[in-house]
C-alpha cells in the first residue's frame, strides 16, 4: 500500500526518507515540488498528486509535508489517516513534531516507522503498543542509556498486540489510581454583518487521562445523552451498549486518549457567547479608513469569557493601522496584512474595544469587501450545549479510583463577517 | 548538520564519521560502540545517503543479543539486501533458526524480516516459511504470514498458485487479527478469485466489528465488490423509494401489483453485510467511515443510503486533507441524491480560512444542492463570496451562479441582473468571468436582452482578458441583427487592434466579420476584407485556416462551390445553449472513496465494481457445513505447548460421542448417526447433511414408502416409539422435520466476563436437532477465557428446576488465556419458557447461570402441504386457537419480510401458500412434538390477522404475542 515516505520541510528539502518496499528514488518528489511552487499558500498543495508511475499523497502538519508514495489503487483516506496517525505518534513521543525534533530522534523515528507499517500495511498504530515496543525518549533515559548502555527498545516483547483489548497494555500499575475526563466543546459559527447567526454548530470531544491499575472496566453515563446527535468512538467503547442504553462502557487504554467526539444535534439552538460591534469603513478617494471594534459577552451563563484573541485579514490596500485598544495588545503585520488583538478576559462592566484609523495606499480604490473577523475564546467550567456527565463507575478492579470531570467551551471556527 | 543526540564521548567525532570508523566500531567488542555505529548508519539511511559499503560489517551483527542493535541491523538489511544479494544470504540461517523459536513474537519478527529481504534466490525458503507460519498456533504469526504473502508475490509472481492455497487457508482463519491482513493479500494476489470468499463471507461480516481499523477498510472494500457480483440489485423499485416515496407508497394498486408480481427480497447475507457495517460509521478512523459510506452508496437500497450523511458531514471537521477527499465524494453523491445533503447545506458554507481547493469543492456541492426552495439562501451566500478578497474564488463563484441560473429557470433573470451589476466591478478577473457566464446565459434567452448586449459592447473598450473579449465578440456576432448600429462599430475597433490580440480573440473577430458581412455587407465589406487579409498572414495556422475557410464561404466568386449559397444558414444557424454541468457528473463511474475517484482517472490496480447480476447467483455457496471448535482446523505442530492444545482439541471433538456412550446407554446407532447429522448441518444454515436432503427428496414418494423409509432412520423411529400412545402425535410424525430457515444467530450473554472472574460465556440456539435427545433443544455455549491464566476443569454443576433435563457438556480440562471454545448442550425445556438454571463450575469457582429460552426456540420446523395445514388447523380450533388483528409495519406488506420476521422469532417452517396475502408457518414443539401452526393474513390498510393454533395453549399465546411484536415493528 504505502511504498515510501518522504518528509519535506517548508523550504522544500527532503530531510528524511523511509522505504517499506523496494527503494523509490527521491526524484519522485520533483512532482511534489512542482505542485508546491504552483500553490500560492502551503495549504493549497493538492493532497493527491498523480505522477507517471506513482501517486503522491501528502499531509501538511507543523509546516512539514509528509509525502507518501503509492503505486496502485488504495483509498486515499486510508493513507491520509495513517499519515496523521504518524504525526500524532511523533507528537506523543517527542512533545512537538518539528523538523528539529525528528532529526534529533531519527533513530526512534525510524524504529517507530518500522513498527507502524509492514510491507506498507499498518501493523501497530496504537500508542499503547508502540510505547511497549519503543520507549519514548526522555532526557533522563538518554543519560541513563549512555551510562549503562541500555536501550530504548523494550526488552520485553509486547503482549498487548495479542490480546483482545489491543489498545491496552498489560500489567499496568499505579500507586495513585486516577481517571480524568475533559469535556471540551467548540462552537463553529458564521455571524453575518448585522450580527445574526448564519450557521452555528457545536462539536465536542471527551478527552481522557486514565491512570488505573490492572484491567478496569469503566462505564460513563450522561444526564442528557440525547443531546449527542452524532458520535464517534475510540475503538474501546462497546457500541452495542451505547445503542441500547446510551452508556459508554469501555476498558480504557492506559494514559491519554480521545474517548469520544460528538456533534450536538442541530435542532438545538446554539448559544453564542460573545457579540461583536464593528464599524469598519473605507471612504472613496480618502487615504484614511475607520476601524472600530467592541466585544461583549452574551449567553455565557455567568461564566467569564477568557483568552480572547481577535484576528482579521485586512484588505491589501491597507498600509498601516493606528489603533487604540482599551485592554490587551494588538499587532499588525504590514506584509501579510494580518491584524491580531490579544484581548484577554472580557470584563462585562468595561467592554474591550479597539478603535482608530487605517491608512490606505494613496490613490488606491476602496476595497470591495470588509475583512472577516476570526475570534478565539475559552470559557471554563461550562459545556455550552449543557451536556453533563452523570456518573463514572468502575468494575473489575477492587481499588477506589480518584475521578474528575472538567468542562470547557472554546471557539472553533468562529467568524464574523463585516 | 544532521546529528544524533547523544551524550557520549563519541560526540567528538560528530556525524562526519568516515565509513572506516563506523566499520571499526561495528567490529569492536563493545555492544555500546556497535549500537552507536548502527544508530549513525540508520541516520545515514534516513537522510538517503548510501551506506551499502558497510554491509559485511553490519550483517555480522544480525544474531546480536541486544534487541535494539538487532532491530537496527534488520532495518539495514531490509534496505540493502537487494543490492548485496550474496552477502545477505549469510543472514538467512539466523532467521530460519528464529522461525522455530518458542516465542511467537520472535517467530513473527523473523518471518517479517526474512520475507522483506528481496533476494530471489531465497524464494523457496520464504515459501516454506510462509506455509509453516500459516498453520502456526499463534494468530500473530499467522498475521505476519499473510503480510509475507504479498511480499513473496511481488518478488516472484510465479508462486501465485501456491500462495493462493495459503490465502485460502488463512481466509478460513477465525482470528480477528488475521482477517484484515489476509484479505489484503487476497486483494493483491488474486482479487478475481471471488469463489474463495463464499464460505468465509458470513464469518468476515460477523468478525468485522472486532477487526483492527485498517483491516476493516480493506475488508469492507473487498466485500463491496463481492456483494455486487453475488446479490440482486436492491434498487429495482427505485421509483417506489426515491425522493417522492410517500406518493408512490399510497399510489394505486396497479403499481403494487406490479411489485408483487416480482417481489424483491434482499438476500439475508446482503442484509447481514449492511447491518454489520453500520456501527462502523461511528469509527474514529475517517477511512473506515468513508469505506462504510461507499458500501452503503453502492449496495444499500436507495432509501437507506442517507444514514451515512451525518457521519460524512462529521468528517468535514477533520484535517484539511480529509475534508478534501470527503468533499469530493460528497460532490459526486450530491449530483444524484440532493436530498441526502440538503439538510446540511450550511455545513458547506465557505469560510475565509479554507484552502482554495476546499472552497472550490464546497461551491461545487452548494451548486449541486441548489433547488427552487433554497436558491435564495444560496444566492445570498454567493453574494458574500463574490466580494471575497480571493479573486480566483470570486470568479469560481460566478461560474457557480451561472450554473444555478441555467438549472433553475425561475432565477435566471435575477442572476443575470446580478451579474450585469458585477460587470462594473473593479477586478478584471471577476468582470471577465461575468462576461463569459452572461454569454452562456444569454444564449438561453437572447430575445429579451439586447440591452445587456449593448452594455457588453461598451465594455470591450476596457476589458483585456482574452476569454472575455472573445465572448463579447461572439455575442455581438451571433446577435448582430439585434444591435445593427453597434456591431459594425465594434468590428471597426477590433480591426484596429487585430494584430495585438490573443489568438482566441482573433478567431472571434474573424467570426464577427464574417457574420456582419453576410447581414450588413454594405457597411462592413471593406472592414471584413481588411481583417481577412490580416488573418491570411497570421503566424497561427488555425487563424490562417479559418481565414481561408471563411473567405471561400462568404465572398462569392466563380470558384466558390455550392456551399456559399448556404453561408448565412451555416454561420448564423441557431445554436443550442450550452449545458452547464458539474465537473463531478461522471465521477460515479468509479467506486467512491477510491484513488481513481479522486483523480477522475483509472489508477493502476483499480478493480472495477461490477454491475448487479440480473439473475441471482446461487445463495447456498455461502453456506458453511462444519462449525468446529475454534482452533481445530489449524494443523497441530509438535512444539511443546502446542502439543497440549492438540490433545485438548482431540478430547473436545471426541467427547460428545464418548460421553454419550458412557452416560447414556442408548442404542449406539442413534447417538452416532444423529451426532453426525448435527455436526454436518450445524452453523444455522439452510444447508443440511445428506440425510435431510434425502428427506426433501422423499416428499414426492408415495406415502407408504415414505413411512417405511422414515422408520429406517433412528431419529424418527424414536419419535414414533415415544409417542405411540397418542394418535394425534402419530400424524404429526408424518410431517417431516425440515431444516430451519437461515436466520443470523442471535447470541445471548450467559455469564459476563466481570461476574465470571474472567470467564465469559455466551449462548445461542443453533436451531438444529439435538444430538443427545430428541426432546432437547440444542444450545451452543461459547466460553472465552478473559483471564491471564488458564481456566481448568470447566463443567456444569447442579441443575434445576426438576422439570428440566440438561445434557451437560463434557468437562473442559483446560482453557488457555484468550482462547475460546464452543461446546453444545441439550436442554429439555418441557415446552415451557421456564428458565433452565444450572451452575457453571471451574476448578476454583462456581457461577449460577440460567438460560431462558425464547418461545420460538422451543419449536422445530416441519414441512407440510397447504391441504395438510388446513386440515390440521381445522382440528385445532376453539380453545386451541388464538388470534389477533395487528397493524403491520409498512415494509412487511410484501411476502418476504413477513416470512423473514416470523422465522427470525420462531423456528418454523414455511408452508407454501397459493394466495399472496396469506402466509402459513408450521412447526412442532421439541419436547412433546405437538403441532404449532401459525398464519398471517394480510388485509386492507396494512392490517393483518395473526392466528396461532396449537394444543399447547400457553405456548400458543406467548408465541402470538411475540409474533405480533415482531410484525408490527418496522
Amino acid at each position: 500500500m504505502i511504498h515510501s515516505l518522504f518528509l519535506v520541510n517548508s523550504s522544500g528539502d527532503i530531510f528524511l526518507e523511509k522505504h517499506w518496499k523496494s527503494v523509490v528514488s527521491r526524484s519522485v518528489c520533483d512532482y511534489f515540488f512542482e505542485a508546491q511552487e504552483r500553490a500560492s499558500e502551503p495549504e493549497n498543495v493538492p493532497p493527491v498528486i498523480p505522477t507517471p508511475h506513482h501517486y503522491l499523497i501528502s499531509v501538511l502538519r507543523h509546516r512539514i509535508y509528509f509525502v507518501a508514495v503509492i503505486q496502485s489503487e488504495v483509498p486515499p483516506l486510508f493513507v491520509i489517516e495513517f499519515l496523521h496517525r504518524v504525526v500524532d505518534t511523533f507528537q506523543d513521543y517527542f512533545g512537538v513534531c518539528t523538523e528539529a525534533a525528528i532529526k534529533d530522534n531519527v533513530v526512534v523515528v525510524y524504529e517507530l516507522l518500522e513498527e507502524m507499517l509492514d510491507n506498507g500495511f499498518p501493523l501497530a498504530t496504537e500508542s499503547n503498543i508502540l510505547k511497549e515496543l519503543i520507549k519514548p525518549p526522555t532526557i533522563l533515559r538518554t543519560v541513563v542509556n549512555t551510562i549503562t548502555g541500555s536501550t530504548n527498545v523494550g526488552e520485553q516483547l509486547p503482549t498487548g498486540q495479542l490480546s483482545v483489548v489491543p489498545w491496552r497494555r498489560t500489567g499496568v500499575k499505579y500507586t495513585n489510581n486516577e481517571a480524568y475526563f475533559d469535556v471540551v466543546e467548540e462552537i463553529d459559527a458564521i455571524i453575518d454583518k448585522s450580527g445574526s447567526t448564519i450557521t452555528a454548530e457545536i462539536q465536542g470531544v471527551i478527552d481522557a487521562c486514565v491512570k488505573l491499575s490492572g484491567m478496569p472496566d469503566l462505564t460513563l453515563s450522561f444526564m442528557n445523552p440525547r443531546l449527542l446527535d452524532d458520535v464517534s468512538f475510540h475503538p474501546c467503547v462497546r457500541f452495542k451498549r451505547w445503542e441500547a442504553e446510551r452508556i459508554l462502557s469501555f476498558i480504557p487504554p492506559d494514559g491519554n486518549f480521545r474517548l469520544l467526539s460528538y456533534h450536538v444535534s442541530s435542532q438545538n439552538l446554539v448559544a453564542i457567547p460573545v457579540y461583536v460591534k464593528h464599524n469598519i469603513t473605507f471612504r472613496e478617494g480618502s487615504s484614511q479608513g475607520r476601524f472600530e471594534l467592541t466585544l461583549g459577552p452574551k449567553q455565557t451563563m455567568g461564566k467569564a469569557v477568557e483568552s480572547v484573541l481577535v484576528s482579521s485579514q485586512l484588505p491589501r490596500g491597507v498600509l498601516n493601522v493606528n489603533l487604540n485598544p482599551s485592554q490587551g495588545t494588538y499587532t499588525f503585520d504590514p506584509v501579510t496584512k494580518l491584524l491580531s488583538w490579544d484581548v484577554g478576559k472580557i470584563n462585562p462592566q468595561k467592554l474591550p474595544s479597539l478603535k482608530g484609523s487605517m491608512s490606505l495606499q494613496a490613490g488606491a480604490s476602496k476595497p470591495d469587501e470588509n475583512p472577516t473577523i476570526n475570534i478565539q475564546f475559552k470559557i471554563q467550567q461550562m459545556a455550552i450545549s449543557g451536556l453533563k456527565v452523570n456518573r463514572l463507575d468502575m468494575y473489575g478492579e477492587k481499588y477506589k479510583p480518584f475521578k474528575g470531570i472538567k468542562y470547557m467551551t472554546k471557539a472553533g471556527k468562529f467568524q464574523v463577517r463585516t | 548538520v544532521f546529528s544524533i543526540k547523544s551524550y557520549s564521548a563519541l560526540n567528538l567525532y560528530s556525524c562526519s564519521l568516515k565509513n572506516e570508523d563506523l566499520k571499526e566500531m561495528l567490529e569492536s567488542n563493545k555492544e555500546s560502540l556497535k549500537l552507536e555505529a548502527m544508530k549513525r548508519i540508520v541516520g545515514l539511511i534516513a537522510k538517503g545517503k548510501n551506506a551499502s559499503e558497510l554491509f559485511p560489517a553490519v550483517v555480522k551483527n544480525v544474531a546480536s543479543k541486544n534487541i535494539e542493535l538487532k532491530k537496527l541491523v534488520y532495518v539495514y538489511l531490509v534496505r540493502y539486501a537487494e543490492e548485496q544479494q550474496d552477502l545477505a544470504l549469510l543472514s538467512i540461517s539466523t532467521f530460519q533458526r528464529a522461525l522455530k523459536d518458542p516465542n511467537q513474537l520472535i517467530r513473527a519478527s523473523a518471518l517479517r524480516v526474512l520475507s522483506s529481504i528481496r533476494v530471489p534466490i531465497i524464494v523457496p525458503i520464504m515459501m516454506l516459511a510462509i506455509k509453516e507460519a500459516a498453520t502456526d498456533l499463534s494468530p500473530y504469526v499467522r498475521k505476519t504470514a499473510a503480510h509475507a504473502i504479498q511480499k513473496l508475490y511481488s518478488l516472484d509472481p510465479e508462486q501465485k498458485e501456491h500462495l493462493i492455497e495459503v490465502i485460502d487457508k488463512l481466509l478460513k482463519d477465525k482470528s480477528t487479527l488475521v482477517a484484515g491482513s489476509v484479505v489484503m493479500a487476497f486483494e493483491e494476489v488474486c482479487p478475481d478469485r471471488i469463489d474463495l470468499i463464499h464460505k468465509n463471507y458470513r464469518k468476515l461480516c460477523n468478525l468485522l466489528v472486532d477487526v483492527e481499523e485498517w483491516g476493516q477498510v480493506v475488508i469492507i472494500t473487498m466485500l463491496t465488490r463481492y456483494a455486487r457480483t453475488q446479490f440482486l440489485s436492491p434498487w429495482r423499485e427505485d421509483a417506489l423509494f426515491d425522493e417522492n416515496s410517500e406518493k408512490a407508497f399510497y399510489d394505486s394498486d396497479v403499481e403494487k401489483e406490479k411489485a408483487d408480481s416480482k417481489p424483491y427480497m434482499m438476500d439475508p447475507d446482503h442484509r447481514l453485510l449492511l447491518r454489520n457495517t453500520k456501527p462502523l460509521l461511528q469509527s474514529r478512523n475517517t477511512a473506515v467511515v468513508m469505506a462504510v459510506a461507499q458500501l452503503y452508496w453502492h449496495l444499500a437500497p436507495k432509501q437507506e443510503v442517507s444514514i451515512v450523511t451525518k457521519s460524512l458531514v462529521r468528517l468535514l471537521r477533520s484535517h484539511r486533507e480529509v475534508q478534501y477527499i470527503v468533499l469530493q465524494n460528497i460532490a459526486t453523491m450530491s449530483i444524484q441524491r440532493k436530498g441526502m445533503f440538503e439538510p446540511f447545506l450550511k455545513s458547506f458554507y465557505v469560510r475565509s480560512t479554507d484552502a482554495t481547493h476546499i472552497k472550490t469543492l464546497k461551491l461545487e456541492i452548494l451548486t449541486n444542492l441548489a433547488t427552487e426552495a433554497n436558491i435564495s439562501t444560496i444566492l445570498r451566500e454567493f453574494q458574500t463570496y463574490v466580494k471575497s478578497q480571493d479573486k480566483q474564488f470570486a470568479a469560481t463563484t460566478i461560474q457557480a451562479i451561472g450554473r444555478c441560473a441555467t438549472n433553475i429557470s425561475e432565477i435566471t433573470d435575477t442572476c443575470l441582473n446580478g451579474l450585469v451589476l458585477l460587470l462594473s466591478n473593479r477586478d478584471e478577473t471577476v468582470v471577465a468571468e461575468c462576461v463569459v457566464v452572461i454569454k452562456k446565459l444569454l444564449q438561453t434567452q437572447p430575445s429579451q436582452h439586447s440591452d445587456i448586449i449593448k452594455h457588453m459592447a461598451k465594455l470591450l473598450d476596457n476589458i483585456t482578458v482574452p476569454m472575455a473579449r472573445a465572448s463579447i465578440l461572439w455575442l455581438i456576432g451571433e446577435y448582430c441583427e439585434r444591435v445593427p448600429k453597434i456591431a459594425p462599430d465594434v468590428l471597426r475597433k477590433v480591426a484596429k487592434s487585430f494584430t495585438s490580440e490573443e489568438d482566441i480573440v482573433k478567431l472571434q473577430t474573424l467570426n464577427l466579420a464574417a457574420k456582419l458581412y453576410l447581414t450588413n455587407s454594405k457597411q462592413t465589406k471593406l472592414l471584413t476584407q481588411y481583417i481577412l487579409n490580416l488573418g491570411k498572414y497570421d503566424q497561427n495556422y488555425d487563424i490562417r485556416d479559418r481565414t481561408r475557410f471563411l473567405r471561400q464561404l462568404i465572398v462569392p466568386n466563380e470558384k466558390s462551390g455550392a456551399l456559399s449559397k448556404y453561408a448565412k444558414r451555416i454561420l448564423l444557424a441557431s445554436k443550442p445553449a450550452p449545458v452547464l454541468e458539474s465537473a463531478f457528473k461522471d465521477r460515479d463511474r468509479f467506486q467512491l472513496g477510491t484513488l481513481s475517484h479522486t483523480l477522475n482517472a483509472k489508477a493502476s490496480g483499480y478493480l472495477e465494481l461490477s454491475d448487479w447480476p440480473t439473475v441471482a447467483p446461487d445463495q447456498s455457496v455461502r453456506n458453511v457445513e462444519v462449525m468446529e471448535p475454534q482452533s481445530l482446523e489449524r494443523q497441530p505442530s509438535t512444539r511443546g505447548s502446542d502439543l497440549f492444545a492438540y490433545h485438548l482439541l482431540v478430547l473436545l471433538c471426541s467427547d460428545s460421542d464418548d460421553a454419550k456412550e458412557k452416560k447414556r446407554p442408548k442404542p449406539k446407532l442413534d447417538s452416532v448417526s444423529s451426532h453426525s447429522k448435527a455436526s454436518s448441518s450445524s452453523d444455522n444454515t439452510a444447508s443440511s447433511g445428506s440425510e435431510s436432503e434425502e428427506d426433501t427428496d422423499s416428499d414426492s414418494e408415495p406415502e407408504q414408502k415414505k413411512k417405511k423409509k422414515l422408520s429406517s432412520k433412528p431419529q424418527v423411529r424414536q419419535i414414533l416409539s415415544f409417542n405411540c400412545g397418542c394418535k394425534m402425535c402419530l400424524c404429526v410424525t408424518a410431517f417431516q422435520v425440515s431444516s430451519p430457515v437461515f436466520v443470523p444467530p442471535k447470541s445471548h450473554e450467559l455469564l459476563h466476563r466481570m461476574s465470571g472472574k474472567g470467564l465469559a460465556v455466551s449462548y445461542h440456539f443453533p436451531r438444529q436437532p439435538c444430538a443427545y435427545s430428541h426432546r432437547m433443544v440444542s444450545v451452543q455455549l461459547t466460553l472465552t477465557n478473559g483471564r491471564d491464566q488458564p481456566l481448568e476443569d470447566i463443567c456444569v454443576g447442579e441443575a434445576g428446576p426438576p422439570g428440566i433435563a440438561i445434557h451437560r457438556f463434557a468437562t473442559i480440562e483446560r482453557l488457555q488465556p484468550e482462547a475460546s471454545i464452543t461446546v453444545s448442550m441439550g436442554i429439555d425445556f418441557n415446552d415451557s419458557t421456564q428458565a433452565a438454571n444450572f451452575q457453571l463450575c471451574t476448578k476454583t469457582d462456581q457461577f449460577s447461570v440460567s438460560i431462558q429460552p425464547a418461545v420460538g426456540e422451543l419449536l422445530m420446523p416441519v414441512t407440510m402441504t397447504e391441504q395438510d395445514f388446513l386440515k390440521e388447523q381445522g382440528q385445532l380450533t376453539g380453545m386451541n386457537e388464538s388470534s389477533v388483528t395487528i397493524t403491520i409495519a409498512p415494509d412487511s406488506m410484501s411476502s418476504q419480510p413477513v416470512g423473514r420476521k416470523v422465522v427470525s422469532v420462531a423456528n418454523m417452517g414455511v408452508v407454501p401458500s397459493s394466495q399472496n396475502s396469506i402466509h402459513r408457518f408450521a412447526a412442532k414443539t421439541v419436547s412433546s412434538g405437538s403441532l404449532v401452526l401459525s398464519s398471517v393474513v394480510l388485509q386492507e390498510a396494512s392490517t393483518a390477522k395473526l392466528v396461532v393454533n396449537t394444543e399447547k395453549t400457553v405456548l400458543g399465546s406467548v408465541l402470538l404475542r411475540e409474533l405480533k411484536t415482531a410484525l408490527s415493528q418496522g
